[in-house]
């Protein structure tokens, strides 16, 4: 930046700026966490720091239905997310390393075309296409859903790592023997791997938070931790939902460093190897 | 030949339109230590990865030891790469990056051990074995890519400007190093490089190849005493080009006249015809100077244009009184030798034998 000659902090109402949109994105977060240790039953009246809500959480009147539904939303984070990411491995692998074939660029534009869609014309669609194929609606639509839309978060990291690895070690696996079965197993998979568990993670995170479309095909009965919370709250916010979404925040934050500390390492292995 | 490693026929390989070899046939020997040498973009890594097979030939067959594997996916040839930027698994330790070919030709563990502490001896990384690639300097990463190539014993080793990424006084070290490992293991070699000097100081026989094509083939004595063509003269060592056309031909010897008319003894290349036009290529070390008319031989006048020192040699250029500029190396060390000053007159004397009668 210095050798443009341009520092942004020259600009007068920069920090002010800043500030302001900082705000605007943390202030309503900074206030649930903050009000996650209320000891008031009132969500707006301050009287005293506790931990009772974590503990109405956990073992309060709502904690059946809230275990119940992180138990849905994680295995089908889990499962989602590891299927979307082998499909999302593969199709890297075959676009990044596959050469020109015809209906590339087309290819690529309905790979990542999801992430465009607006969501709810997604969960609409997708509640009308299973409900005309006659397929029940409960955990396995939700999990077949989840895995769809995963796809192209998975996708973007583990290309954009493929594509920063030199195509020379493959070769220089198929020359030492490995065939193409081996030479992913033991050379392009290892050196890809940050790659693939940022994907994993993202994809994670977003089936996790998912929220219109599961709540559009999730049928009767099943329940996420997203449509679980937005059910309670329909019917008042109550503390322990602060609580609830402050754990849900900790869990989030502490993935995508993982992502980040995870992808960090690959990258400085990659880049100490130029030299 | 009985004992020909890889052979060639009519090997070409089109990118769409542009042709990057065309027709390239020869044969490499058993136990030999053969040379690609050409400028950049003359098509040498392109052939060694067509032998490698991560190239297809666009025509043409390439044999080992008499079978064609021009259909054989890259891990099923018994050649390896040492790839010019090494391409050493970044995940992998020294040895873990030795013993990788091994490991996929299912030897057994203390199999693998035992070759990979014979290949970590070889190229003298003990105290490297455990390290990663990246904490290891160029040249020993060089080396570790050496012995992974070599672990497996390959049938043919190929090698794409491996010493090119080297500083120079390592690079002199490598080729030395690399002459007797190739001659220790009789293992072929196919080594590519674009520096004359590698070539010549390293090769059993050398390719020199231009634009997609093999222009000479023969040891680095023939390819640097008995060029075949211009472009082969011109591109080892350094050499005159003299404009020339023949007026008189006896078997190999031609009588030819320059450009501004005196007349030159020279041997022919190949077949030549009376009134041809072509180049006398002539070495400057064959050139002599002084500055006394000398009685006999073939003399052109000229005077001195610049004098280079560079250390045990001068390099004395001289402009022809009709005609070019020609470079003449001399000795700096003879005692008594006439000192030469820029602007002198000096008679410049050859011997017809070291004359070529080139054409393109
Ligand atoms: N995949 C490719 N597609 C199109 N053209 C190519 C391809 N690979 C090589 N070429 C062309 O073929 C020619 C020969 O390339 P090659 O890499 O074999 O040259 P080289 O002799 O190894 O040169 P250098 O000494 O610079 O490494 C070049 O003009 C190059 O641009
Ligand atoms: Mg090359």
């Amino acid at each position: 930046m210095s050798n443009t000659g341009f520092d942004l902090r020259k600009y007068q109402g920069f920090f002010a700026m800043t500030c302001l949109c900082l705000f605007i994105l943390y202030a309503p977060l900074i206030i649930v966490m903050i009000y996650s240790f209320n000891d008031n039953a009132s969500i707006t009246r301050w009287s005293g720091v506790s931990l009772r809500w974590y503990f109405d959480v956990f073992n309060g009147p709502e904690s059946e239905k809230f275990k119940r539904a992180a138990f849905n939303s994680l295995t089908i984070a889990v499962m989602a997310a590891s299927v979307a990411t082998v499909i999302a491995t593969s199709a890297a692998i075959g676009m990044v390393r596959g050469g020109n074939f015809r209906g590339k660029a087309l290819s690529f534009g309905l790979l990542s075309l999801p992430i465009m869609v607006p969501e709810i014309v997604t969960a609409v669609a997708t509640l009308i296409f299973f409900s005309t194929i006659g397929f029940k609606l409960g955990t396995l639509s939700i999990l077949i859903a989840h895995t769809i839309f995963c796809i192209p978060f998975a996708y973007l990291p583990i290309s954009a790592r493929l594509q920063g690895i030199e195509a020379s070690f493959e070769e220089a696996a198929q020359d030492l023997y490995a065939n193409r079965w081996q030479t992913f197993r033991h050379v392009l998979m290892p050196i890809m791997g940050p790659g693939i568990v940022s994907g994993f993670l993202l994809a994670f995170i977003i089936s996790l938070d998912d929220f219109i479309i599961t709540n559009f095909i999730k049928g009767a009965g099943v329940e996420t931790l997203p449509t679980a919370i937005f059910g309670s709250v329909k019917q008042g916010i109550k503390p322990n939902i602060m609580a609830l979404s402050t754990l849900m925040l900790l869990f989030s934050i502490s993935l995508v460093t993982l992502s980040y500390f995870v992808g960090m390492r690959g990258e400085n292995r990659n880049s100490s190897q130029k030299t | 030949m009985a004992n020909t490693a890889v052979s060639l026929h009519s090997v070409s390989k089109h990118f769409g339109d542009f042709v990057a070899l065309q027709e390239v046939s020869f044969e490499i020997a058993d136990n030999e230590f053969f040379t690609l040498l050409g400028p950049s973009g003359c098509g040498k890594t392109t052939l060694l990865r067509m032998i490698a097979g991560f190239e297809s030939t666009t025509s043409g067959t390439i044999d080992l030891y008499g079978e064609e594997i021009g259909s054989l996916p890259p891990h099923k040839r018994p050649i390896n790469t040492v790839f010019q930027n090494y391409a050493l698994f970044p995940h992998m330790t020294a040895s873990e990056n030795i013993g990788f070919a091994l490991k996929m030709l299912g030897w057994s563990r203390s199999e693998i051990g035992a070759r990979v502490q014979e290949m970590i001896e070889m190229v003298q990384l003990e105290a490297f074995a455990e390290r990663a690639p990246s904490q290891l300097s160029g040249g020993q990463q060089q080396r570790v890519a050496l012995a992974r190539a070599m672990a497996p014993r390959p049938k043919v080793l190929l090698l794409d400007e491996p010493l090119s990424a080297l500083d120079l006084k390592l690079r002199q070290e490598m080729r030395s190093e690399l002459k007797t490992l190739q001659r220790e293991t009789g293992i072929t070699f196919t080594f590519v490089t674009h520096d004359q000097e590698e070539a010549l100081s390293m090769s059993d026989r050398i390719a020199v190849m231009s634009a997609g094509a093999v222009q000479q083939i023969g040891t680095p004595r023939e390819i640097y005493e008995s060029p075949s063509n211009r472009f082969v003269a011109d591109f080892i060592g350094e050499t005159n080009l003299l404009e020339a056309t023949v007026t008189a031909v006896d078997g190999q010897r031609l009588t030819c006249a320059l450009a501004g008319g005196s007349a030159l003894q020279a041997l022919a290349a190949g077949a030549v015809t009376q009134g041809q036009k072509g180049v006398i290529s002539i070495r400057p070390e064959h050139l002599r100077l002084s500055q006394d008319q000398p009685t006999d031989g073939l003399t052109l006048e000229g005077r001195v244009l610049d004098i280079v020192y560079i250390g045990t040699d001068s390099q004395v250029s001289v402009q022809l009184a009709q005609g070019p500029v020609v470079r003449v190396r001399q000795q700096n060390s003879k005692a008594g030798q006439e000192t030469l000053a820029v602007e002198t007159p000096v008679y410049v004397a050859l011997g017809g034998d070291e004359a070529r009668f080139l054409t393109d």
